[in-house]
Parts: C-alpha cells; sequence; structure tokens
C-alpha cells in the first residue's frame, strides 16, 4: 500500500505543479494543432487517408517529446531528484508517478488533438483510438526512464529526441498499421506486447538510472 | 558513524577530491572545512549517497531515509508552498503524526505564516529555513549540512545554533561552513581539505 501511496503523492505533486505553471499542457496543445495545420496545408489535395495517418503518428510521437521534454523540469532547476532518491520509498515510484502525470498531459493533448484531425483529414477509427491508448502507454514509460537518463546530462535537450526516437519506432510501426489495416487486432497486440515489455524493464531498472544520474 | 578511507573523486580528468580520511563516531559532530573548489560539497555527496567515490572507501551507519542532506540548492519546488513540499516529503519519508511534526517545524523555524506562499515567492533566507525543516522533519539519524549558514540572517543562524546545540550528541552530524568559528563550540572534530 505504501508503493501506491508514494506514486499517488509523487503524481499529484506533479499534476499541481502542471496546474500552477501552465507551461506543459498549453504548449502541447498549440504544438499538436498547429501541426495540423501546416500538414493540413502541406499534404498535397487528393493526398490518400494512409499519408494522413502517418501525419497523426508523426504529430503525437512529437507532441509527447515535447512533454517529455519538459516532465524533468522541475526536479532539474532545483535538483529536487536528490531529496526524492534519498527517501526510504521505492525508486520506481518517481518513474511510475512521473509517467502517470505525463500520460495525463499527452491525454489531454489527444482528447483535442484527435477530433482537430478528424476536422482536418478524415474520422478516426475505433481501431486508430485503442492504438492512441496503447502507444501513448508505452511513449510515457520509455519517455519518462529516458527524460531521467538525459536530465543529469548537459545535453540532456538533444539526448532525450536521439535516445527516444529509435525506440519509438516500433510504436509508430504498431499505430499505423493499426490505423490503416483492415485487421488491426495484431497491430493492438503487438502495441500492449511493446507495453508491458518495455513498462516491466523500465521498472526493474530505474533505481540504477537514478543512481548513476548522481 | 561515517567512516572513509583514502576517498577520491573525479569528474573526467578534473580530480575534485584526493585522498581523504574521515572517520566521525555515532553522535559525533565533524566540521569540514576548505576552500572553494576543495570538495567539501563531494564530500558530503558522497557520504549522504548521492554520489559514488572513485578512489577509497565509504562506510556509513544509516539507510537512506535516515540521512538529512541540506544541499546548496534547497531541494524543494518553487510552485509549491511550504506546507505542500512538506507534506510531500513527509509522506515520502514515512513521517508519524505528520501534521503535527510539519507545524511545528515550520511554527520553530518562523514559516507558519508564510505556509500557504509559493516557495518562489520566498526571500533565499526563508527558502534557506523550510530547506531546515525539510531536512529535519524525518528527524533524520545523520545530518549532512553544506554550508548551512548560508543566506541565513542573524536571528535564523540563532535558531540553527539552537538546533544543532539540541541535535549534538543524539545524531551523527556532517557539516561544511566557510566560519568554522561559529560551529566550533558543538563539533567533536575538524576535518580540512586543501
Amino acid at each position: 500500500m505504501s508503493y501506491v501511496s508514494d506514486v499517488r503523492a509523487l503524481a499529484r505533486k506533479d499534476l499541481l505543479l502542471e496546474l500552477r505553471a501552465r507551461d506543459t499542457l498549453p504548449a502541447m496543445l498549440l504544438f499538436v494543432v498547429a501541426t495540423f495545420v501546416v500538414f493540413h496545408f502541406s499534404l498535397p489535395s487528393g493526398s490518400s487517408k494512409l499519408a494522413a495517418s502517418g501525419l497523426l503518428w508523426v504529430a503525437i510521437v512529437f507532441t509527447a517529446l515535447l512533454g517529455l521534454g519538459r516532465a524533468f523540469v522541475p526536479e532539474r532547476e532545483q535538483r529536487v531528484l536528490d531529496g526524492l532518491v534519498l527517501a526510504p520509498c521505492d525508486r520506481s515510484a518517481i518513474w511510475l508517478a512521473k509517467g502517470i502525470a505525463t500520460l495525463a498531459f499527452l491525454a489531454a493533448a489527444e482528447v483535442v488533438a484527435l477530433p482537430v484531425f478528424a476536422l482536418f483529414f478524415h474520422g478516426i477509427s475505433a481501431a486508430t483510438v485503442g492504438a492512441v491508448a496503447l502507444a501513448d502507454v508505452g511513449i510515457c514509460a520509455v519517455g519518462t526512464f529516458l527524460g531521467a537518463m538525459a536530465v543529469a546530462t548537459r545535453a540532456r535537450d538533444l539526448l532525450l529526441p536521439l535516445l527516444f526516437l529509435p525506440l519509438a519506432i516500433p510504436i509508430v510501426v504498431g499505430g499505423v498499421g493499426a490505423s490503416v489495416a483492415s485487421a488491426p487486432a495484431r497491430y493492438l497486440a503487438f502495441l500492449a506486447l511493446y507495453d508491458a515489455l518495455f513498462g516491466v524493464l523500465c521498472w526493474a531498472t530505474f533505481e540504477y538510472v537514478v543512481a548513476e544520474a548522481q | 558513524m561515517v567512516r572513509a578511507r583514502k576517498l577520491g573523486k573525479r569528474f573526467g580528468e578534473k580530480r575534485v577530491l584526493r585522498g581523504v580520511d574521515l572517520e566521525v563516531e555515532r553522535g559525533g559532530f565533524a566540521v569540514v572545512t576548505g576552500p572553494n573548489g576543495s570538495g567539501k560539497t563531494t564530500l558530503l555527496r558522497i557520504c549522504a549517497g548521492l554520489a559514488l567515490p572513485s578512489e577509497g572507501t565509504i562506510e556509513v551507519d544509516a539507510p537512506r531515509g535516515a540521512i538529512g542532506y541540506l544541499a546548496h540548492d534547497p531541494l524543494v519546488y518553487r510552485e509549491l508552498n511550504a506546507l505542500e513540499n512538506l507534506d510531500l516529503y513527509g509522506r515520502l519519508y514515512r513521517v508519524a503524526e505528520r501534521r503535527e511534526r510539519i507545524g511545528m517545524l515550520l511554527e520553530r523555524f518562523g514559516l507558519w505564516e508564510s505556509r500557504h506562499e509559493r516557495v518562489a515567492s520566498y526571500s533565499r533566507g526563508m527558502t534557506q529555513r523550510l530547506a531546515l525543516c525539510r531536512v529535519l522533519l524525518h528527524e533524520p539519524r545523520l545530518l549532512v549540512l553544506d554550508e548551512p549558514y548560508s543566506a541565513l540572517d542573524a536571528p535564523g543562524a540563532e535558531l540553527l545554533d539552537g538546533q544543532l546545540g539540541e541535535l549534538r550528541g543524539d545524531r551523527t552530524i556532517l557539516l561544511s561552513t566557510h566560519d568554522p568559528a561559529r560551529v566550533e563550540p558543538l563539533a567533536s572534530m575538524k576535518v580540512a581539505i586543501a
């Protein structure tokens, strides 16, 4: 129970910080809507539905990257991570709470982004919504883990995209596949497998990431 | 108890700490002195378990949750208020009767009236007082204090003198300062780093 209450306390703190500072969610919203507007005018008229589906996933990945880049900013600014890692709680609670908060911001951005996409391009299928939900979990699990690694380095703004984007390729493959395939089940299963595999891996190894990050 | 043998630390090519020996018994009070850049902060971070030595060995007779570490940075969130910051730490450090203890510390350090204000609006001295509340909140067995008097005004410094006097003998204390005369009456040993 103490693990759950640690995660709850840390995630609540992240949501409270965003409520006060309002510097992550508005930026993500503005970015994703602006991206769709740019894509709308840059995509030649008569382009296929397949091309537009690909752009949806490009926008989602880069919007997530924007949020992930800011995830550990409050900890970095005041070196609060030192205080958190000295606490007797399981250090993976820090990763899980940060991942949940980032997931909440990404989901909130997508609540606006998906209808905007439907408005500019084409309707969204249930399989696409399912794929987006599954992809969000994987993006936040891996991205939060890499964000904690990058935050300790001087080249953190450069390092996070360099580490994250190669690992996001399977998410894009699964997401685009689920959006355009006539039988999306295997792509959704692929995304769920990615979430499970990387979720467990990040949860089990986060302890060493923050230990090294000091 | 803290025991270090031939402790050294490198950051890449740069050596910031070399051959430091240190032995502080349980309940001891060690004052760490040295010029800027001599490695005082690095030594304290190693003792707190926040950094690993490149050379030598370190033994610390206190688990992670029993260490109170005061850094140059206050380790508190600027967009949260004092109560919210201490409540978060109180939960993570499993502080019994958390609210009462937070209230007592805020009263003692003169922050009760400003407990609902965001830390971003605090002066440097008030932030340092809050950082001291954070360090003392879970009644740590080992206190690692890196220049705790910095930014404190005269009443704040006297308050800290009183706190250290109360804790002396009961807790192990490692404290770095540029003004060793201030804590000399309390200290049981002095560690000078060249």
